[in-house]
């Protein structure tokens, strides 16, 4: 059985391709067929981040309107067999993408894959709703912010009311996504805290990503971060959130603030 | 909001002058939803179910129905529209045994009066409701969601979001945290009451009387509270 699953925040810059490379990567180390789609018409960015961008030819786009075969487009990733990217077209704009189009392209992609990852664009215009139209999982990328938490919530709502899902009746199954989350900010009580988001929110948790060096130097290597530095706080945290996708039971831990002993101990100085 | 619609008998001609304004000015219909008043075309000659059929190929978007009994339509597929919409006067004659009637409890007058100064609702307010229904939602109303219900009660079972909006005939009950907009008080005047769990709404309002949550401050923020309507300012109440 395959899988649809949009990653879509309303926000943009909280990590959606980021998160989809990543857990992409991840699903498809795993044994999975997994290929992501970059729905951001007009500013793609997927490829750079999957180190892809000398081997665009076709893109999601031209298959939409019908003018190359899906074959012919989809790019195969040289680090691990059994992932797949379709870009976007960075000359084109959103309103090439039409929901008859959308739709024929997922479902011959539901014959190959086992995953199906659609990186949603910032907003909720065309783009978006495209993004999440077929969607059967969606995965809602969150910044520990208040502004970014807002904009997830109208998205969920979307999704709830906008998807085909939705409009058959069906609830569709949502997971949060927590990134760039910083546990010393955490810690001096700077970021709005897990159980607040969640609060707030009231969709499963599917995994908190510390915010990390190593995710920024992995996008610029072009290299998913759970392929880039598999050891890395943040990539671990991409994996565990892909075993729980695939329906694990894997125990979502809080990154704390790695402090040496001595400071622990002597953490802070009693009041005189 | 809602339009009504109400065909009148014969209803072919009345059908053609419908698509020739749907033609003049078209997406005047788009996404709106549509209240059918089957009252003045429901003289036992036609088929009430063609009549909803002829409109729901127009593409409008029937929600609701007033002017008649539903039972009438039963065998037409059309007797499950959403009973939330169903038309006032149909509610005033159903009998039903899950509506809790109050002896002696008499109309707000106030209400009625209320209404009526408003032009557009003037029609409303020759017949004021028997009785308020409410609207149960047991679900988060998201950011950008607006639930508009201007028969009476919004009950949440859930939050509301920041960005959320609740206008409400009646009064506004939370069981969450209430962090949009709460408006209530559109049908019954001062009478309309908020309440909520967890106080962090953006703005109150009950019968046009408003405030913001600057001004109210810490001290409310984040506690159980009603809000009632006290002359022309608001009063907010802990409720423990």
């Amino acid at each position: 059985m395959s899988k649809v699953l949009v990653v879509t925040s309303g926000k943009g810059g909280v990590g959606k391709t980021t998160s989809s490379a990543s857990l992409g990567a991840a699903l498809a180390k795993a044994g999975q067929n997994v290929v992501i789609i970059d729905f951001d018409v007009g500013l793609r960015n997927l490829d750079l981040v999957m180190g892809a961008e000398r081997r665009v030819v076709f893109d999601l786009v031209n298959v939409v309107q019908g003018d190359a075969k899906l074959a012919q487009a989809l790019i195969r990733d040289k680090r691990i067999e059994t992932l797949s990217i379709l870009p976007a077209s960075q000359t084109r704009d959103k309103d090439a993408l039409t929901e008859e189009g959308v739709e024929r392209v997922i479902t011959e992609l539901r014959k190959k894959f086992d995953w199906i990852i659609c990186d949603s664009p910032a907003g909720i215009e065309k783009g978006a709703m495209m993004a999440m139209r077929f969607a059967d999982i969606a995965v809602v990328v969150t910044n520990p912010e208040i502004s970014s938490v807002r904009d997830s919530d109208r998205i969920i709502g979307m999704l709830d009311s906008k998807t085909l899902q939705a409009e058959n009746g069906d609830k569709l199954e949502k997971h949060l996504l927590l990134t760039r989350y910083d546990p010393a900010r955490a810690a001096r009580g700077e970021m709005l805290k897990v159980e607040d988001v969640l609060e707030i929110l009231a969709i499963p948790l599917l995994g908190i990503v510390p915010e990390g060096q190593e995710v920024l130097t992995a996008s610029n290597m072009g290299c998913p971060v759970t392929l880039n530095n598999p050891d890395s706080a943040p990539a671990r945290a991409y994996v565990e959130a892909a075993r729980r996708l695939l329906g694990e039971k894997v125990e979502v831990t809080t990154p704390i603030e790695r402090r040496g002993l001595m400071s622990r101990i002597f953490g802070r100085k009693a009041m005189a | 909001m809602a339009l009504i619609v109400a065909p009148e008998a014969p209803l072919e001609p009345w059908l053609a002058a419908l698509d020739e304004q749907m033609l003049r000015s078209a997406g005047f219909f788009v996404d709106r939803p549509i209240i059918v008043n089957l009252a003045a075309i429901d003289d036992g000659s036609q088929n009430l179910g063609e009549v909803l059929d002829a409109l729901a190929s127009r593409d409008l978007r029937i929600v609701g129905l007033e002017g008649i009994d539903p039972v009438r339509l039963s065998g037409t597929g059309w007797e499950r529209l959403p009973k939330l919409q169903q038309g006032r006067e149909m509610r005033a004659q159903a009998t039903t045994d899950r509506e809790i009637v109050v002896p002696g409890a008499s109309e707000p007058e106030e209400a009625a009066e209320a209404v009526a100064e408003k032009p557009v609702e003037a029609a409303v307010a020759e017949e004021p409701p028997a009785r308020l229904p409410s609207l149960l939602i047991d679900r988060p109303v998201r950011s950008g969601q607006s639930v508009v219900f201007e028969d009476g009660d919004i009950i949440v079972v859930g939050s509301v979001s920041s960005g959320a909006e609740l206008i409400a005939g009646g009064s506004i009950h939370v069981y969450g945290s209430l962090r949009g907009r709460a408006i209530a008080g559109i049908r019954t005047g001062g009478a309309a009451r908020i309440f909520c769990q967890k106080l962090m709404a953006e703005l109150i309002a009950i019968d046009g009387i408003y405030d913001m949550a600057e001004h109210w401050g810490d001290k409310r923020h984040g506690r159980a509270v009603q809000i009632q309507l006290d002359t022309d300012s608001l009063k907010i109440s802990p409720l423990e």
